[in-house]
């Protein structure tokens, strides 16, 4: 009887795994953009961790602060001692589920659009986001792309009245990943 | 019968546990992507811990300007208005050639002198795969006092006028607030006044910042002279202020006994005793202009 047992918890951990789908990048890039007439900052990082799990929907992404290269090197300076405090903050952290895959059959070649949720962690600070995203499924790889706004104030980070005009209100940040299968 | 439904509870059970930890599981899939090695970054605001040099230099293609005030003593009352009357400035500029290596040139009110300046990074503080404690760069500079010639019933020679400073900046970030430099100090004039003055002379200066808020910073610097007839004819340097910085600029405003701005002068010729309120008021002001682009 016990080894039925077992047999049971084994083949439904493998029904599991086999229903997991997981999609992993190390090269993802996210670039975000503040724009005023007094100045642009753009600040992109290419070595973007995420993984994805087709069969749940569940999306992660890591982002190591200090891999965000800059125009000038002050701005880097700046944007690690200032602002984001990637000393005491390395990371950013995305944990979210994308909705409506259960329709796409991502077997085939296509573009599908997609909405993304979740706990998007920057700064130590918790915040929940929302967007659209477009997954495309390509010669057996997934790669997505979305676009959206995040405001510096709602994660606690402080633009002193010095920089106001330097530093916009809100900043685009914009996601692109190219995912693989994970075997 | 009641097998069946304890097997159940048991599929429906390892299933949960799994679901509950997927997101971490996908989390602990991911890497860290950290580099192998980090290097230490601004250790210091800027380029100059309060007078002396600090361990930061201007990153390739930067361009820094820097001026440099430092005006009279605040114990001369209220007629010089403390001081503010008077001023020994100094205006430069320095360039990042590379990562490593910065040059600089500027000129002193203070015996009319011209400086230039060579810095060379040879160690860089990190931690991880290649660890290293301390930052660590050489400094060398070198003097020319354009004074009109005090004596000219004699021959007068040029290089009389040369004076040289070597320096090892030592410095290191002990936490994101907190920084240390040490700075073993060779000055040497071609000439000096007096028989008895040394041409050669060696100091040691010690300094450091504390972060008060992100932007904002309290620094102190003192150059012990060793033994010899300079440290009896003359005081330490000991200059206490603070730097903020304001996003291309950063300010350094301070108190020194010092009136001479350049190390070619400040570390051997400073007269003034903080007891007795030989205090000079004094402010850098470095801003840098990014002429190179990553």
């Amino acid at each position: 009887m016990k080894i039925r047992i077992i047999a049971l918890i084994v083949m439904s951990m493998a029904i599991q795994s086999l229903m997991a789908q997981k999609y992993v990048t190390k090269t993802g890039r996210i670039r975000f953009y503040s724009d005023t007439p007094m100045e642009k900052i753009e600040g992109v990082n290419q070595q973007v961790n995420s993984a994805f799990d087709l069969a749940t929907g569940q999306m992660v992404f890591k982002v190591l602060m200090k891999s965000f290269g800059f125009e000038k090197a002050l701005m880097q300076e700046h944007f690690n001692e200032n602002y984001a405090e990637s000393d005491k903050f390395p990371n950013a952290i995305f944990k979210g589920t994308v909705a409506g895959l259960q329709s796409i059959d991502f077997l085939k070649d296509g573009k599908h659009n997609v909405e993304v949720g979740g706990d998007l962690t920057i700064h130590g600070v918790t915040q929940k986001v929302k967007t659209t995203a477009t997954l495309e499924s390509r010669g057996g790889k997934i790669i997505g792309h979305a676009v959206f706004n995040v405001n510096p104030k709602d994660y606690g980070i402080n633009i002193p009245t010095a920089v106001v005009k330097q530093i916009a209100e809100t900043i685009e940040v914009t996601v692109d990943a190219t995912y693989d299968k994970m075997n | 019968m009641n097998l069946l439904k304890r097997m159940w509870v048991i599929v429906l059970l390892t299933g949960l546990v799994q679901g509950a930890s997927a997101q971490d599981d996908l989390m602990n899939m991911l890497g860290d992507n950290k580099p192998a090695t980090e290097y230490a970054y601004a250790t210091f605001k800027t380029t100059r811990v309060v007078l002396n040099h600090s361990i930061q230099s201007p990153a390739k293609g930067d361009l820094l300007f820097i001026i440099s005030h430092h005006f009279g003593r605040l114990n001369q009352g209220a007629y010089d208005l403390f001081g503010l009357d008077q001023a020994t400035i100094r205006f430069g500029f320095e360039y990042g050639i590379s990562d490593r290596l910065a040059i600089g040139v500027g000129r002193s009110t203070y015996k009319k002198m011209f400086d230039g300046f060579v810095k060379y990074k040879l160690l860089q503080q990190s931690r991880g795969e290649k660890n290293m404690p301390v930052s660590v760069s050489y400094f060398g500079s070198m003097g020319i006092n354009s004074l009109k010639w005090e004596n000219t019933d004699r021959v007068n020679y040029f290089s009389s006028r040369l004076s040289f400073v070597h320096q090892l900046l030592i410095a290191r970030k002990f936490s994101s607030s907190f920084s240390l430099q040490l700075t073993p100090t060779v000055v040497h004039r071609n000439f000096v006044p007096l028989k008895e003055d040394q041409n050669t002379v060696f100091a040691m200066g010690a300094g450091g910042r504390l972060k008060l808020t992100q932007r904002m910073s309290v620094n102190a610097e003192y150059f012990y002279l060793l033994p010899g007839k300079t440290a009896d004819a003359y005081d330490n340097s000991l200059s206490i202020g603070f730097d903020i910085e304001t996003g291309g600029h950063v300010f350094q405003l301070f108190f020194t006994n010092s009136v001479p701005i350049n190390e070619n002068a400040f570390i051997t010729e400073t007269q003034g005793d903080w007891l007795k309120g030989d205090i000079y008021f004094g402010f850098n002001i470095t801003r840098t202009f990014t002429l190179g682009r990553k």
